[in-house]
């Protein structure tokens, strides 16, 4: 461990004021849990943490981390930079969307950064999520918030980003309306590695939020960008590798199989609109029922009838 | 008895501290080419399986719903699914002759590391780890084939697979998932190998479904490379997923109106399997008369 590591990991400890409820939970007791590294493809890692994944890049450049969990994650986060890096030259955060539990982890990782390698620390996303991160506070959605340093610092308009670290292109693809309105796949063109934030979670159902902008057909569509980018090496197995907001390492065939799950419930709910069907009774028909196996819940931050809500309420507007 | 003796005692342990031993020795020879014997449940093997054939499947409602809603047009409509192996737990159903079983051994120590498979048809290769390996995280990739580890019981090798991609139970849109987990028992006698696979799915099985599936030892069988390259095959906009609506499917009936077989029975679920199902099955309806794989198998040996 290096030996300033213990100065931000104070300042870590103060920002789990952030670590409200996570949007997205893999286990219980995230402090207590571990935080595995999976080599991925390249030089790009996946980092699975209690809440989520995050990809990590290494090289000569120094870190790029594509997502920062949550802030009491941080320290565990650090320790596995440190066993991968030597002398990182600076830091890359980007962000793939706005929720806390990719980006709780920004302030204390940023600050990592800085104190490390003398550079600032540049924090991507996409602007909107700057202006979620911004905004007055918001009594109903308080997880949000974050302190100005965890803010972006080069947010981007256009519909991409594009950088070159550690040797390879990178870019950051800005999806509409789909999880949030802030969304971002990240793909490493060298390594071949998709990082696609919450836009797709293949084991359960892709969580929409309305309230910052997330619909269905957004979802769909930025599903099948992936898929458009991810090339299989051989009998749709190998190649481009996914990995997601939460859940295993994926290939474009995980993908299509989760895209087509989406698309068929949406056609359903909305042949049941065109029939006139209220929310109540479009719930009641159950047109996820085939799927609910796989990817749904009854209980939880993010159910079975959310989930349909959310398809029924985007397709409604 | 009460307790062990002393010297019982001392076997046990020894025979603990050996098992790791054993189980990496092989108990029988499974290597060599063997070819597929189809004379069980040939027409879903080899012509492939009617649409709304869910006979002797122990499925529950969503299985059953989302077969229903498969619509044999997305293999070609959807590129990506042209050229998808069978899962690991179906590939002994389909074409797949001949299949190659061989084994890695240590090269200093002999002991037999794992058993490897390939079938002919897409080249689907299977490792089955035998020195006592765990099976990865959840949160690793998943695969066509999955991850197999296996032990010898006897002179039979029993395997665990995990980690699939989702794939099919038959060949028709009925889903197997990626919760799913093999259990295979590997059992030659003589020159014949029969291979017991039971399947058990949380997310479409309400009982395990077992299967077997026979093979002969042919050393004089070929493998050749068998590749395939996806293309567009038919102009449609991209993200197109063909699909059946609920209630709306056009094939439900065909299958049970062809072979005479009761609906209620062509639509499977556990209680469907058992003897006791025919008292409930009432008047049978006649069958019509055999016009389909009555005397054949349904690779170019049916009469015109």
């Amino acid at each position: 461990m290096r030996p300033h590591l213990l100065q931000w990991l104070s300042a870590a400890a103060l920002t789990t004021l952030l670590a409200a409820p996570a949007l997205s939970q893999q286990s219980e007791n995230p402090a207590d849990a571990e935080i595995h590294v999976l080599p991925v493809q390249g030089n790009v890692y996946m980092l699975v943490g209690p809440r989520g994944n995050a990809a990590l890049q290494v090289g000569y450049d120094g870190i790029l981390l594509v997502d920062t969990q949550t802030a009491e994650l941080v320290p565990k986060i650090a320790e596995r930079i440190d066993e991968l890096a030597e002398n990182p030259v600076r830091y890359i955060i980007i962000n793939t969307h706005v929720h806390p539990d990719h980006s709780g982890g920004n302030q204390a990782l940023s600050n990592m950064g800085r104190q490390e390698t003398g550079v600032a620390t540049e924090i991507v996303a996409h602007e909107n999520v700057l202006v979620r991160m911004t905004a007055p506070p918001d009594e109903s959605a308080p997880e949000t918030q974050l302190s100005p340093e965890g803010w972006p610092t080069m947010a981007y308009f256009l519909p991409y980003r594009d950088i070159h670290f550690n040797g390879e292109p990178i870019e950051i693809l800005h999806q509409p309306a789909a999880h949030t309105d802030g969304d971002s796949l990240v793909w490493f063109r060298r390594s071949d590695v998709v990082s696609t934030g919450d836009i797709y979670t293949p084991e359960r159902y892709p969580v929409i939020d309305l309230d910052r902008g997330g619909r269905v057909q957004g979802v769909i569509d930025a599903l099948n960008r992936i898929i458009r980018i991810a090339v299989p090496e051989d009998k749709q197995e190998g190649g481009t590798k996914v990995i997601p907001g939460h859940g295993r390492l994926s290939e474009e065939a995980d993908v299509v199989e989760y895209r087509d799950m989406g698309t068929i419930i949406r056609d359903r709910v909305q042949a049941l609109i065109d029939d006139g069907m209220s929310l109540e009774e479009v719930q009641a028909a159950r047109p996820s029922l085939d799927y609910d196996t796989e990817y749904g819940a009854d209980s939880g931050f993010w159910t079975t009838e959310m989930f349909v809500e959310a398809v029924y309420r985007s397709l409604s507007e | 008895m009460r307790s062990l003796s002393g010297a019982h005692g001392a076997v046990g342990l020894m025979a603990a501290l050996l098992l790791p031993c054993i189980t990496a020795v092989a108990q029988v020879d499974l290597t060599g080419n063997w070819v597929a014997l189809y004379h069980e449940d040939a027409p879903e093997r080899l012509p492939g399986p009617a649409l709304g054939d869910y006979l002797e499947l122990p499925i529950n409602e969503a299985a059953r719903m989302r077969a229903d809603s498969y619509h044999p047009n997305r293999i070609s409509a959807v590129q990506e699914y042209q050229c998808r192996p069978h899962g690991g737990d179906y590939s002994m159903r389909g074409l797949s002759v001949p299949m190659r079983v061989w084994g890695e051994y240590d090269p200093d120590t002999q002991q037999l590391v794992a058993i490897r498979t390939r079938m002919a048809w897409m080249e689907m290769e299977r490792t089955i780890y035998m020195d006592g390996r765990p099976h990865p995280p959840a949160y690793e990739r998943h695969t066509w084939q999955g991850f197999s580890t296996g032990v010898w019981e006897g002179n039979t090798l029993k395997t665990t697979t995990t980690h699939f991609k989702p794939s099919y139970l038959r060949r028709n849109g009925m889903p197997r998932s990626s919760k799913a987990t093999l259990t295979e028992v590997w059992a030659r006698h003589g020159n014949y190998l029969t291979v017991l696979t039971y399947i058990d799915d949380p997310a479409f099985l309400t009982e395990p479904l077992v299967r077997t599936s026979n093979w002969a030892l042919e050393p004089n069988a070929q493998m050749r490379p068998n590749s395939c390259t996806p293309a567009p095959e038919v102009p449609v906009p991209e993200g197109t997923v063909p699909h059946v609506m609920p209630g709306e499917t056009p094939f439900g009936r065909e299958f049970s109106e062809l072979f005479g077989v009761p609906y209620d029975a062509t639509r499977g679920g556990a209680d469907t399997l058992y003897p006791e199902y025919r008292m409930t099955m009432g008047e049978v309806p006649t069958a019509p008369r055999c016009s389909r794989y009555c005397i054949c198998t349904g690779l170019g040996n049916c009469p015109e």
